[in-house]
């Protein structure tokens, strides 16, 4: 009698069909030793907005009834497994904006795992990963996030490698040959993802993670009001108008105090202030009004707002201005103005090192050039998974060429 | 039988020969109301004509929108309201249900507006009739809803119905219900009180923290998930709950100012003190019923009448200590409900449900009958009364709905 609840923190849009793969895939792999089991999406409306954190569930159990036990909550309250498609979602989950900040492992058990696709160092990601009261195993397949967008599908074996790497964790459930029976069977079967399935499983990086590692901060949180408490009439009050910076000068509007965005984004404008024209153009085209005005008419990202589209980048015309970097070269929401103010040099230096560094300015999602998806999967699979010789598989792989 | 003669008009009130709908126009210019929107559908369409010529005549200074159908109709008096305008506006039949989303978001919205369904027939097939299901379409949504059987009560109702909609403990629609034709359409002898009567008994609409305006910076329906929703919902529950009180408070205020109008707001009990069968409707369907009754009792069968004005919030309590003390029920609904518990009308089902608590259940009958405004003959009525009769007799309800007047 036991019963395995997994589930998957993924990107909306960008990553909604991996994520529902892979629960998919969970349940079909275990039943293939007999198991019951279920794959469900918490449905809303925000989650599945670009790039706002969401998740996908997947429960297996021996009998029915236990299922239904596990079911009968609209979200799980414990998972034995996280699985997190996105290294960034390290730094917590803001799902559904009212919540306020849920850590990544908030919901894995004691001794349950935190399974993710990273190509960073265990050390590393546990700068952001909050502190846990139990102890639990931090688990990692080497590859970098996998995204599309809403109506396409990378098939990269991302879900196969997860189950692959998940009949390691809970071997007691998913048996690696069963997984490889269901991928086989299952609709996108082919030898070649089986073969990452297995490698996947071989190759898992695991370490146990200690009550006292991990980052300290307290996540952001706030009392939901009750009914009585709310205002009537479907109102909010507005958001008040905002203050210049200092000594009357600039201006830094209020901002909804309730919905921070710190994990909405996956990528963060950096600014050099040194160049920046003051034109106007980023505060203006900012869906989320992030820009505050500072003294001297220069522009500050406010990281409690940015959703991190990259919209300022693309209109900015200044050459290098503002580079959208990954969210894994940062540890904190800190003010780039007040960095830079108080030290000038430093700045520039950080500055030119974090928008030198491929590594954290590639993008996460979206093909700039035709073909970068083959070169893409060769690489994957190169480092991951074996040499492509038999085409792209899938459902039309007779009709695709490397 | 004694004759009643009418009363002469009261020395401060003018007595008009008018239709229901003239008599809504008329309350709605001693209400000053501010914005109406129009668009024209029969019935409704002759409260739009009497209210543009009190525009035109100068007795009343409203913005006057001819919206191109009922769906933004009903979006711009929403919209006028929120920004503290007395607001008006209605429909009929498929008017009214082509309205639906914005009637829908009007009670979580909390907008005070007031609505006339001139009740119609819905099409197919294209039929002008009466029939209520127009109306009831939104009764489960946090409307109020009302039906009238007079011009009076047209135009007092009208001028209560803002006074209850727009109390800041209520703040929810109300939808009056006018019978097409019967109502409409029908001139009656009509008390008008002068407008300082009505400014003592109707203060100014007052939307207070509601209020959409530059100096009360507010956002109006954001997005929110289900963290949100079911307390929004239990917000309008509540309202709902305290339109009880305010209900109450809005005639017995009428009554003191006017000096008239019932003491029992929510139905109209005719000689239902002796009743042993005791027929329920709603609307006009009350005259051919009460001479009906009166012509039964000449033949000693005693039966009475309660006609429903207020179906939300409905009158439980009041409704089955009236009723109780019968020895049968019979409701007769103009409207129907396909498929519903004994495939009653919507009415004959909610005395059900409200009956279900009572200490004393009499047997209670369903009849439907005067769809698509087809007339409710005295003769439907007695044959109502006796099956009630038999029922009494028996003890016993019958599961079966009766269709009185189709052709079978
Ligand atoms: S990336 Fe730039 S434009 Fe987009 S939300 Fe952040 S600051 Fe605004
Ligand atoms: S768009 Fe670029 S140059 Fe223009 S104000 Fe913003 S940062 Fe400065």
């Amino acid at each position: 009698m036991a019963a395995l609840i997994v589930e998957v923190v993924y990107r909306g849009i960008f990553q909604k069909n991996l994520a529902a793969r892979i629960a998919r895939g969970i349940v079909l792999s275990a039943r293939k030793s007999g198991r019951w089991g279920i794959a469900f999406g918490r449905y809303g409306d925000s989650p599945q907005r670009n790039g706002i954190p969401a998740k996908d569930f997947a429960i297996v159990a021996d009998t029915k009834e236990e299922l239904e036990q596990n079911m009968a909550r609209y979200e799980p309250k414990h998972t034995d497994v996280t699985i997190v498609l996105d290294d960034t979602l390290g730094k917590g989950v803001e799902s559904w904006a009212w919540y306020g900040l849920q850590p990544i492992n908030k919901l894995t058990v004691a001794g349950g795992t935190v399974l993710m696709t990273s190509l960073r160092s265990f050390d590393d990601l546990l700068k952001d990963i909050h502190k846990k009261d139990e102890p639990y195993t931090l688990a990692l397949i080497r590859a970098k996030a996998s995204f599309s967008g809403l109506w396409v599908y990378r098939e990269d074996h991302t879900e196969v490698r997860m189950l692959g790497a998940l009949a390691r964790v809970a071997p007691q459930f998913l048996t690696l040959d069963g997984v490889c029976e269901a991928i086989r069977e299952m609709e996108w079967g082919s030898d070649l993802k089986v073969a990452s399935a297995r490698k996947a499983f071989d190759r898992l990086e695991t370490r146990p993670v200690r009550i006292t590692e991990g980052n300290p901060e307290v996540p952001y949180s706030f009392e939901m009001p009750k009914w009585w408490e709310m205002r009537e009439g479907v109102t909010i009050p507005a958001i008040p108008v905002g203050k210049p910076k200092e000594a009357g000068k600039g201006y830094v509007p209020e901002r909804n105090p309730y919905f921070k965005k710190y994990t909405t984004r996956t990528m963060r404008p950096v600014i050099d202030f040194d160049t920046c024209v003051k034109c106007n153009l980023c505060w203006i085209s900012c869906p989320d009004s992030c820009f505050d005005v500072m003294p001297d008419g220069t522009f500050d990202a406010n990281m409690e707002a940015c959703c991190g589209c990259g919209v300022c980048e693309a209109v900015c015309p200044v050459e290098h201005c503002i580079t959208m970097v990954n969210e894994s070269a940062f540890d904190d929401n800190a003010s780039q103005w007040e960095a830079w103010r108080r030290d000038k040099g430093a700045y520039k230096t950080w500055l030119v090192d974090t928008i030198g560094n491929k590594k954290v300015t590639v993008r996460s999602h979206g093909f700039r050039f035709r073909g970068q998806y083959e070169e893409e999967l060769k690489q994957d699979l190169d480092a991951g998974g074996v040499e492509i010789t038999a085409g792209i598989p899938g459902e039309n792989a007779a009709h695709k060429t490397l | 039988m004694a004759v009643t003669t009418a009363a002469p008009a009261a020395s401060d009130e003018k007595e008009l020969l008018i239709s229901g709908s003239e008599a809504v126009a008329e309350a709605l210019a001693l209400a000053d109301i501010d914005v109406v929107t129009a668009y024209p559908i029969r019935p409704y369409d002759t409260v739009m004509q009497a209210i543009a010529k009190k525009i035109a005549n100068g007795q009343l200074v409203a913005e006057y929108i001819v919206a191109e159908g009922e769906h933004s109709q009903f979006e711009i008096v929403k919209h006028a309201s929120t920004v503290g305008a007395r607001v008006f506006c209605g429909s009929s039949g498929v008017g009214w249900a082509y309205a639906m989303e914005c009637l829908v978001v009007t009670p979580p919205l909390r907008v005070p507006m007031l609505a006339l369904v001139g009740n119609r027939a819905l099409d197919d097939p294209g039929a002008f009739g009466v029939e209520h299901n127009d109306a009831l379409f939104v009764r489960d949504l946090g409307w109020m809803l009302c039906w009238i059987d007079s011009s009076q009560e047209a135009l007092d109702t009208t001028l209560i119905g803002y006074r209850v909609a727009e109390d800041r403990r209520v703040f929810l629609p109300l939808a009056l219900s006018a019978d097409g034709a019967f109502l409409t359409h029908s001139q009656a002898l009509t008390l008008v009180p002068p407008r300082e009567k009505v400014d003592r008994f109707l203060p100014r609409y007052d939307r207070g923290d509601l209020l959409l305006h530059p100096d009360n910076p507010i956002t109006v329906a954001p997005q929110a998930n289900e963290d949100w929703v079911i307390e929004i919902r239990r917000q309008n529950d509540e309202a709902m709950k305290r339109a009880y009180g305010v209900i109450e408070e809005a005639y017995a205020d009428f009554r003191r100012v006017f000096g008239r109008g019932p003491e029992n707001p929510w139905f109209e009990e005719y000689m239902t003190d002796d009743a042993e069968v005791i027929l329920v409707g709603m609307g006009t369907i009350s005259l051919p019923i009460k001479v009906g009754i009166r012509n039964m009792r000449a033949r000693g069968k005693k039966v009475g009448l309660v006609r429903l004005r207020w179906f939300r919030p409905f009158p439980t309590e009041r409704l089955v200590a009236a009723l109780s003390g019968a020895r049968a029920i019979g409701v007769i609904d103009r409207d129907y409900s396909f498929g519903s518990p004994f495939a009653s009308g919507v009415v004959a089902n909610e005395v059900r449900a409200a009956m279900y608590n009572a200490e004393r259940r009499p047997p209670l009958l369903s009849f439907i009958s005067g769809l698509g405004g087809r007339e409710v003959t005295l003769e439907d009525v007695d044959k109502a009364a006796d099956m009630c009769f038999a029922a009494a007799a028996s003890g016993k309800s019958d599961t079966k709905t009766h269709w009185l007047g189709v052709r079978e």
